[in-house]
């Protein structure tokens, strides 16, 4: 093979595997979108690729494709509290769903600096590793955990997220549960302050 | 992708290869250096135009991509009514093409005048060839009764297109007295973000009531009932105050008949009313570009809802306001998500393959109070051969929205637009 042909089908090959992946590979026969086109959708609010820049709405890019699947399908149903999503995921069917965490699942995750009170993430550093640390490791960042990720996402949703699981408003996993109530007993609501602030402490 | 062998996948590739070489011809490979994958030119570099452009680069960074837009700076519509209400500054909505420029897109600051079947005639810079354009100019107004695109400079602003004339609006309610009367007009369907003049109405009431109590908005629509209407009318209530002589007074069926420039004095129905600030927004149509290049029927662009290409041209594609893209309203939200359809259908045709099939979502934030948000969304399929509301999505939020919703709704409304922008801008 001469250079020039070498060239010419390498260049044809990177071009093919952006285009796939941008049509979803499947050359429009499938009368359903890819979890690109479906996800590009959420960019507007979410952020592109869904890194979002805040100051509220979260950052979904890098979850683990279920912990994205079941939270869409738990807004669909009703069983997540929402003020929109619930409205947003009614209009996509369990596959589109599927389609959409895998995509976002494949996204790197950007974590964002915000600001923050350093004494306070410091303490809320020793309160993640003593209560939530078993199931959200690596400070909250392993996906592979499908518990949400933690660290570097925006203070203000952790704080509406955490206080809706404390409500009730959103059930949160029994055992889950329950290191919030010793948490909460043993610090006040000071204790999920700190927390947040060590999750907008991450780099 | 089951059977996508690595064996079979270097056979396409190498089919792909030939077609570029013999396929395309040079209309793919003319006017762009080596290893280019063709030439988009994109007429207006606002939410449509530069949403397109930065996915098109996502999808292949060797589409040369060619932004032409008069202005080196794009303020948002979205959100200015926000500046209006006091609640935001003219900075925070104003963003430059800097970071669509280290992304590689080429930004020519001038005029198109005309969309040609392989060029863009400019006003300074003479033809631009392309094998695909993307036409987002936004939309023109219809102006009566004396107001025209001059006087709405100096003396009329209808601030329908975010920029200076939001500067003149928010001066005119700065130095307009307590006791004063701001009258607002609203534009007869269809017209870009539905919502927007009840959320404009919104936000002045804001300002007022915080700094000149006395006075009040009446809005003169010519439509029986608006975008949001029922949550509208029960924050109007709940803040403000809402009927005749009150802070609010919402005429419906009601069309401006005449216009005193001077005075600021309007004819509707039986009344004549002196207003001390007069918004009149004028009716809609297509970005005048639109007519000049034949892409028009009627006021709008018809186009292929699943590429948004214009059924009237070859290789243009419309969309944004200036498309007919019903049931999806004209709004931000919609032209972001239509941009990116486009851009797939675009990529796809340069690498000879077919458009892949579409997805569209549309949401409508408006803030009552800097703590009482409320949406309306939707999600849109293809079926049919057009775009329709899938059943069962989106709608309204909930009238009984707690107050702690509404708090962070106004909050997620924010990272909307911080995000929104992010995608169309980049950042
Ligand atoms: C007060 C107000 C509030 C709004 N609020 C919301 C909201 O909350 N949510 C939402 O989703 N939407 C909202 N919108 C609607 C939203 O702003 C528009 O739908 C959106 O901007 C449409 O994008 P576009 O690309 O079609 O046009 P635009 O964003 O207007 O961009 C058009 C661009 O094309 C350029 N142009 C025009 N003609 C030419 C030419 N001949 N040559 C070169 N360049 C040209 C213009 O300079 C401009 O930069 C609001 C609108 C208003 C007025
Ligand atoms: C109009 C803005 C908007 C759009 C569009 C939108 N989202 Fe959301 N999303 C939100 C908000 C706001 C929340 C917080 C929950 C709520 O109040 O609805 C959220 C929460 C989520 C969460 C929970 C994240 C977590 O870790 O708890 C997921 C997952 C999600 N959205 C996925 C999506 C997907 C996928 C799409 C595209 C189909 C999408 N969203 C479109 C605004 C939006
Ligand atoms: C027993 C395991 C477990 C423990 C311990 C635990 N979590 Fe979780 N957490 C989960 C799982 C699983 C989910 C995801 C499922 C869900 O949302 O219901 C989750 C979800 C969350 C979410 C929502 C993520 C998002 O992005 O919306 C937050 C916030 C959270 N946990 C915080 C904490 C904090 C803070 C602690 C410590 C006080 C903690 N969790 C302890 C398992 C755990």
């Amino acid at each position: 093979m001469n250079l020039k042909k070498t060239m010419l089908i390498t260049a044809a090959l990177t071009s093919t595997a952006a285009l796939s992946a941008f049509a979803g590979s499947h050359g429009g026969k499938t009368a359903t979108a890819s979890g690109e086109m479906l996800g590009n959708t959420c960019a507007g609010c979410h952020g592109p690729r869904g890194n979002s820049f805040g100051p509220a709405i979260p950052t979904i890019a890098g979850n683990a494709a279920t912990y994205l699947s079941d939270k869409m399908k738990a807004y669909k149903s009703g069983d997540a509290p929402s003020s929109i999503m619930g409205n947003i995921a009614k209009g996509y069917s369990d596959a589109e769903i599927d389609a959409m965490a895998g995509y976002f699942s494949k996204q790197a995750y950007k974590p964002m600096a915000q600001k923050h009170d350093a004494a306070m993430a410091k303490a809320g550093k020793k309160l993640h590793d003593k209560y939530c640390e078993k199931c959200h490791s690596e400070a909250g960042t392993l996906a592979d955990d499908e518990s949400g990720l933690l660290s570097g996402q925006w203070m203000p949703y952790l704080e509406y997220s955490l206080a809706d699981f404390q409500s009730g408003a959103a059930n949160a996993p029994k055992k889950m549960a329950t290191k919030l109530k010793k948490l909460h007993k043993k610090e006040g609501a000071a204790g999920i302050e700190k927390l947040i602030h060590y999750y907008g402490s991450a780099k | 992708m089951s059977n996508f062998t690595r064996r079979n996948f270097l056979q396409v590739s190498g089919a792909a290869a030939a077609a570029t070489t013999v396929g395309f011809g040079h209309s793919v490979l003319a006017g762009s250096h080596g290893g280019s994958k063709g030439k988009v030119v994109i007429v207006g570099g606002g939410i449509g135009g530069a949403t397109a452009a930065r996915y098109i680069k996502y999808a292949d960074s060797k589409i040369d991509v060619t932004i032409i837009e008069p202005n080196k700076h794009y303020y948002t519509c979205f959100t200015s009514n926000e500046v209006l209400g006091g609640n935001r500054s003219m900075d925070s909505i104003k963003f430059s093409y800097e970071h669509l420029k280290k992304m590689g897109v080429k930004v020519i600051h001038d005029v198109a005048t005309v969309v040609e079947a392989k060029q863009v005639v400019t006003q300074k810079n003479g033809k631009v060839t392309f094998d695909k354009c993307i036409v987002s100019p936004g939309v023109d107004f219809k102006f009566m009764h004396g107001q025209t695109a001059a006087n709405a400079e100096t003396d009329l602003p209808h601030a329908w297109k975010a920029g200076s004339q939001t500067m003149l609006l928010r001066k005119q309610l700065e130095s307009m007295k307590d006791g004063g009367t701001v009258v607002i007009s609203p534009p007869t369907n269809p017209f870009r973000c539905p919502p927007g003049p009840a959320e404009r109405i919104s936000q002045i009431a804001w300002y007022l009531k915080n700094n000149k109590p006395k006075s009040k908005i009446i809005a003169i629509d010519p439509k029986a009932k608006f975008s949001k209407q029922g949550l509208f009318v029960q924050g109007w209530k709940k803040h403000y105050s809402l009927g005749e002589g009150k802070m609010i007074e919402y005429r419906h069926q009601t069309a401006i008949e005449e216009i005193d420039i001077k005075t600021k004095t309007v004819v509707a129905g039986v009344d004549e009313i002196k207003a001390d600030v007069l918004n009149v927004i004028p009716a809609q149509k297509a970005g005048k570009i639109a007519f000049a290049s034949g892409l028009t029927e009627g006021d709008w662009c018809p186009v292929n809802h699943k590429t948004f290409e214009s059924t009237k041209m070859k290789n243009v594609y419309v969309i944004g306001d200036s498309s007919v893209a019903s049931p999806m309203p004209k709004s931000g939200y919609a032209c972001n998500s239509q941009a990116k359809v486009a851009a797939a259908a675009i990529v796809a045709a340069l690498h000879g393959k077919d458009a892949p099939h579409p997805s569209y979502v549309n949401t409508c934030y408006s803030a009552i109070t800097p703590t009482d948000g409320i949406s309306v969304s939707m999600v849109y399929n293809f079926a049919d051969g057009k775009i329709g509301k899938v059943k069962g999505s989106g709608g309204l939020s909930s009238a009984d929205a707690s107050e702690e919703e509404r708090k962070r709704t106004v909050k997620y409304a924010h990272s909307w637009f911080t995000n929104i922008t992010a995608d169309s801008f980049g950042r």
